[in-house]
């Protein structure tokens, strides 16, 4: 048993776990935070995409321990108590989530995009980014919409702010 | 997973001192291969030394046309590095196109080449750029360095710490995607350098990323794309499976040279 | 009530905790002392088991035991069965072999479970499982239908000689033989249709608990229809009586069909709690989902389809033969039968069709439904052979179908569907003219001059959904009716809880549903709640599959709502001393028309729960249910259209549009009816282009595990698709809906692959087509010209 201590949605936490414990386990089974899941072994399918250190990447890739150090944001941690960041409230107002599974990984790595895009974004550049992230229910068809209508509103106040 | 220790490294003779002192342990850079590797029960390193918090190993430098990617320098770095595509704008597409932006995040150059997988992507890079490879102990030329599948010319032990390379005066990289896993079916990186044209081919061979002769003699008498669609590419060097057959791929080989040599212009 | 009633695009209640990590799936429950499970499986395609030692296992670190197939046997744990009967033409019935929870003396399919570990944690469980010893004597293998039939084939069940399990047969053969034998032409084909695999995002998973005490058991588990897995395990498998076995289904992430079944494992984690007194913890991976959710598809067909000299079609043969792998799963005898040959007239009048259908047994993954079930098989059959007659006739595709088309209702077809309602001339119209069809030769050229090759194909389907009515489906041998309950509870402060027995799992009941409350009742939909997938608190349902959560399970809604209506109006004209026929419902007040007498509806549920002052010999509350069952199925139909790309060089498929014109009755909630139509799109076109499970054929080896070798779709592997609704309302049901959630997936694998043999000049290409495969088909040289 090795003791993990990082920062996870702004806080810091420790937990016991073996070397062999994935950082995905490790949020959902320490720490209890099951909103992010599982949806495949070989590292393809984006359902547990979280951020670390501020980039996207698959806890389900990643050991607990190589995590350690780091500062973690999970889905439930993207937005206040209460409230919806806009990439959430994109989701919903474009019906972007049917199942809800692979939704948390999904709305992680869209904010990563947006975030990394500087609002340079259109259908195809999204369709690619997704490219790490697989929905079953959705077609993609209004995740798409959620993205470019959040990456909208997103920019477009960064640029009002600016003026 | 088995059960396995982590160690983190913080310089690079403190990797190299603990690699060595377990048999059975392996480097971890972005594990992006053998974290999945280990999930699925197909290695069971005894120990894992994390490479990723060894500042010697970060980082690009480009002095004048002389390149220098630290070995965790993740794939995401090397798209987003302007110095390098100022240069070298091919190998910043190539690191793009690998797995996702998740996987870009994590995923390293030196754990890309370490590991030579058949079907990625920096491997045809390196050879297709007569690249060095720069060890903890010795430089290994591209040529001498893909020995096979998953093989390399690193002793047990070694570890790679930069890849270096004069940038190319001309150099472009097509792949074609494997519909499921989207390696590369076939990928083909082309470079046209002072010392000549090298054309390098990854996802297709049965032994490995290897160099095409004749795609390098047609390109050297004239560097359009129309060259290459004619040299013949001998399919009973190539791999067969689910996604593809040698002969189809003797035609990506083909069709993604030509595609290859119009993206470097 | 406009902004949330019916035809409102409302947006989902349910988002917001599936947006913010709050969903609650079966793998994130956690309850005292739980420990976790790992199935020992079978690495064999078939073989014997002479030996299993677990010594080993059980000493192995946080092993608390592991358990076999014996111990199942001994404690009288009994066999998975089919559910739904089917009878050979010879009047024999299906030939069912025996499927164990847990193989005692053969495996026959790869991921066939042998034994089960129970651990501290599921990565000590699987660390033991490596060292239960099965000493397996190996059997030879057959994974194809048409292998399995040949004479000598290895034999997988006793009980089904040859591995026939039925040869059945419907329709008319004398007739359909006359209509081929006079026909003007004849169109034959081959049609195969490739095995799938589900891939829910959520894999499956289960929880049992076993609470000593109360000698009860508690399952979790990723269900669609948790009522019928109380009453299969209760009534078939002997886990509990009903009354001792609660089954939840929380949140659950997707089903598609594969989720409907009752797996071998939700029944040994139940057993296993009891076996070893702590909760038994399974959460299926990516891989073991491959070995073992149903597959789909998988049919081989010949087919013939007679024209008169004026085109018009006046028979249609098909003989089928259809895998369903090792083991018959629960509806796995009703998809390649009443599912699939009663939708053979697809829009077409059609005046004779005869269809025999043989399904066999494989050293596979069972088949079962998968989204669509049956009728994709149907529509694609059918599609792709009209697509092939137009081009054998030199007509245009539109044509041909437009002048087959069946134009009065109803109408009764030669394979017992009584269409109901339907304008599919609407539809083609509409999706030709969203395609721009006619402008189809000029985008073409342009493409050819890009060196692409561009193809463009239509299908108009048909399905049936909401699968009914009881006493017909039991006719027909299944083993449950297919009605819906609804339980319609008014609290008194006039907030709604909506009991269901339908299932939600990503099609959003908790809004459609509440919309047609609000819409009723005039009470925001933010006051109910919908309650579903506990058989603790939900009475009697069947779940939702088949499309028929709208037309079966808001019909019950409607009924209950009926009766509590009609209960409010009762109290609410004895309050303001009116007559019962002027209460009218408006905007959360019942009102006296015609005057300004009102009272809003809580003061009426208030009053309905003091009564203080009611109706004489009046009940008090204000609660009612109902079952609905339906005297009819429902028809959805329409047009789809794919324009494709090709990349000669690579044989890449690239989608340029995609449309589709349904026609789904009336619609409660166009966003949601939106998205169900995109998701099935999004299956068909990966069943066209990318999906298939392939076996290694000597060994039986799935080549086909994971997300390496099966292709799903990804977002870059998809167009936005053009939408829109045509609306015949269904006669049938009182809100005239008609089911959605399959129609993308059954109708659009033919469009695509019309398109594409479009594009290559000729029809030598199956599903998948793949860049490899479509390459390969323009090296052979086309039959015709491709741009006639």
């Amino acid at each position: 048993m090795t003791k993990v201590t990082l920062t996870v949605n702004g806080r810091a936490v420790s937990g016991d776990c073996d070397d062999r414990t994935l950082l995905v386990h490790f949020i959902r089974e320490k720490l209890g935070l099951t909103g992010t899941h599982v949806g495949c072994d070989t590292t393809q399918c984006g359902a547990c995409v979280v951020h670390l250190d501020g980039k996207s990447v698959k806890s389900c890739s990643i050991l607990a321990v190589q995590a350690a150090g780091s500062s973690v944001t999970t889905i439930e941690g993207l937005a206040p108590q209460g409230q919806l960041h806009p990439v959430q409230a994109a989701f919903n107002e474009h019906h972007g989530l049917q199942c809800g599974f692979c939704t948390p990984g999904m709305v992680m790595t869209a904010v990563d995009l947006i975030g990394r895009s500087g609002g340079d974004l259109d259908e195809d550049k999204v369709r690619h980014g997704l490219e790490g992230n697989i929905c079953r229910c959705t077609g993609y068809h209004n995740i798409v919409k959620a993205v470019l209508s959040a990456n909208e509103q997103m920019h477009g106040e960064v640029r009002q702010a600016a003026e | 997973m088995y059960d396995t220790s982590y160690h983190r490294a913080s310089s690079v003779d403190e990797a190299v001192n603990l690699r060595s002192s377990h048999d059975e342990g392996r480097y971890l850079s972005g594990g992006m291969t053998l974290i999945a590797t280990m999930k699925q029960r197909l290695a069971a390193p005894s120990d894992l030394i994390d490479l990723r918090h060894i500042p010697a190993l970060k980082g690009i430098s480009v002095e004048g046309r002389r390149v220098r990617i630290g070995a965790a320098t993740s794939h995401a770095e090397v798209a987003a590095s302007s110095a390098l595509r100022a240069v070298c704008p091919a190998i910043s597409d190539l690191a793009s196109m690998i797995g996702d932006p998740h996987v870009r995040h994590m995923g390293t150059i030196g754990g890309s080449v370490a590991n030579d997988d058949p079907a990625a992507d920096y491997p045809a890079a390196v050879l297709g750029l007569g690249a060095t490879v720069i060890t903890d102990r010795r430089e290994i030329a591209a040529d001498d360095f893909f020995t096979g599948m998953f093989e390399t010319a690193l002793d047990e032990g070694e570890m790679i710490t930069a890849i270096a390379f004069d940038a190319p005066d001309k150099a472009g990289y097509a792949k074609f995607r494997n519909p499921a896993s989207r390696y590369a079916i076939t990928g083909v990186f082309v470079a046209k350098t002072g010392s000549g044209v090298r054309v390098a081919v990854t996802g297709a061979g049965s032994n490995g990323v290897f160099r095409h002769a004749g795609m390098e003699a047609a390109l050297s008498t004239s560097w359009v794309p129309e060259s290459v669609a004619s040299v013949s590419v001998d399919a009973s060097a190539l791999m067969s499976d689910l996604h593809a057959t040698a002969e189809y791929r003797a035609n990506l080989v083909r069709v993604m040279a030509k595609r290859a040599v119009a993206s470097a212009g | 009530m406009g902004v949330e009633g019916i035809g409102a695009r409302v947006a989902r209640k349910e988002d917001k905790r599936f947006l913010t990590g709050k969903g609650r799936y079966t793998d994130d429950m956690v309850v005292p002392g739980m420990k976790f499970a790992y199935f020992v499986r079978s690495p064999h395609a078939h073989a014997r088991i002479t030996g299993i030692d677990a010594s080993a296992a059980k000493a192995m670190p946080g092993v608390i035991d592991v358990l076999d197939g014996k111990q199942l046997q001994a404690d009288g744990i009994g066999n998975l069965i089919c559910g739904w009967m089917i009878h050979s033409k010879d009047g024999s019935p299906m030939k069912m072999g025996a499927w164990r929870p847990l193989a005692v003396d053969t495996v026959r399919y790869v991921g066939d479970a042998v034994a089960i570990v129970v651990a501290d944690s599921a990565a000590e469980a699987r660390d033991a499982s490596e060292a239960v010893v099965v000493d397996y004597e190996e059997l030879p293998v057959v994974t194809t239908s048409l292998a399995a039939l040949e004479a000598g084939a290895p034999q997988i069940h006793p009980e089904a000689p040859g591995n026939l399990i039925f040869d059945w047969q419907i329709g008319d053969p004398a007739a359909t033989d006359k209509a081929i034998s006079e026909a003007a032409h004849v169109t034959e084909i081959e049609i195969l249709n490739n095995r799938l695999s589900p891939n829910p995002m959520e894999p499956r998973a289960t929880l049992g608990i076993y609470d000593s005490a109360e000698d009860h058991f508690t399952c979790y588990t990723t269900s669609q229809n948790p009522h019928v897995a109380r009453l299969v395990m209760s009534a078939f498998y002997n886990v509990a009586p009903e009354n001792k076995l609660r089954v939840i289904a929380p949140d659950v992430g997707g089903g598609f069909g594969s989720k409907i079944y009752i797996y071998p494992e939700e029944i040994v984690c139940l057993w296993a709690s009891k076996k070893t007194s702590v909760p038994v913890k399974w959460t299926s991976d990516r891989t073991e989902a491959f070995l073992t959710d149903a597959h789909g598809r998988d049919h081989v067909s010949k087919v013939k389809m007679a024209f008169d000299k004026d085109h018009r079609i006046i028979g249609l043969k098909v003989d089928t033969i259809a895998n369903l792998g090792a083991y018959m799963s629960l509806f796995s005898s009703a998809v390649p039968t009443y599912l699939y040959a009663t939708l053979l007239s697809g829009q077409y009048a059609i005046p004779a069709i005869h269809a025999n259908v043989r399904t066999v047994y494989t050293n596979t993954v069972p088949v079962d439904a998968y989204r669509g079930a049956g009728r994709p098989e149907a529509t694609y059959l059918l599609e792709r052979t009209m697509e092939v007659a137009a081009r054998e006739l030199g007509v245009s595709p539109a044509e041909l179908r437009r002048k087959n088309f069946i134009r009065s209702f109803p109408y009764q077809t030669p394979v017992i569907m009584n269409y109901d309602a339907g304008d599919y001339e609407a539809s083609l119209n509409a999706a030709m003219e969203a395609a721009d069809w006619n402008g189809f030769p000029a985008r073409r050229a342009e493409a050819e001059r890009r060196g692409k090759k561009r193809g463009i194909g239509m299908s108009c389907y048909i399905e049936a959904c909401g699968i009914a009515p009881s006493q017909a489906v039991g006719s027909l041998g299944a083993g449950v009716g297919l009605w819906e309950s609804a339980e319609v509870r008014v609290n008194a402060v006039g907030t709604i809880e909506v009991l269901t027995g339908s299932h939600s799992h990503g099609q959003g009941h908790e809004t459609t549903f509440a919309q047609l409350v609000a819409d009723r009742l005039g009470v925001p939909i933010a006051s109910v709640n919908i309650v579903h997938g506990d058989t603790d608190k939900v009475q009697m349902g069947m779940g939702t599959y088949g499309s028929r959560s709208g037309a079966v399970g808001m019909s019950a809604i409607v009924k209950a709502l009926d009766k509590v209506e009609m209960k409010a109006k009762k109290i609410a004209a004895h309050l303001m001393e009116a007559d019962e026929s002027d209460i009218v419902i408006e905007n959360g007040e019942l009102k006296v028309a015609g005057t300004d007498k009102t009272l809003p509806w809580f003061q009426v549920a208030l009053a309905a729960y003091t009564a203080h002052n009611l109706p004489a010999g009046m009940e008090p509350g204000l609660k009612e249910s109902a079952f609905y069952d339906p005297s009819n199925f429902t028809f959805p139909a329409g047009c789809y259209i794919a324009e494709v790309e090709i990349d000669p060089e690579t044989g890449k498929t690239d989608i340029i549009q995609f449309v589709a014109a349904d026609d789904f009755g009336n619609i409660i909630n166009p966003l949601i009816v939106e998205g169900q139509v995109h998701g099935g799109l999004a299956q068909g076109i990966g069943q066209a282009l990318l999906e298939e499970v392939r076996y290694d054929e000597a060994t039986g080896q799935i080549l086909t595990a994971s997300y390496m070798d099966y292709a799903m779709p990804r977002a870059d592997d998809l167009p936005s698709f053009t939408l829109s609704h045509q609306n015949t309302p269904c006669p049938g049901n009182p809100l005239g809906i008609k089911g959605c959630g399959e129609a993308g997936a059954i109708g659009s694998p033919p469009a695509l692959i019309n398109a594409i043999t479009d594009a290559i000049g000729h029809d030598r290409l199956t599903m998948p087509a793949t860049p490899l495969k479509v390459w390969t088909a323009l090296q052979d040289a086309p039959t015709r010209l491709a741009a006639e």
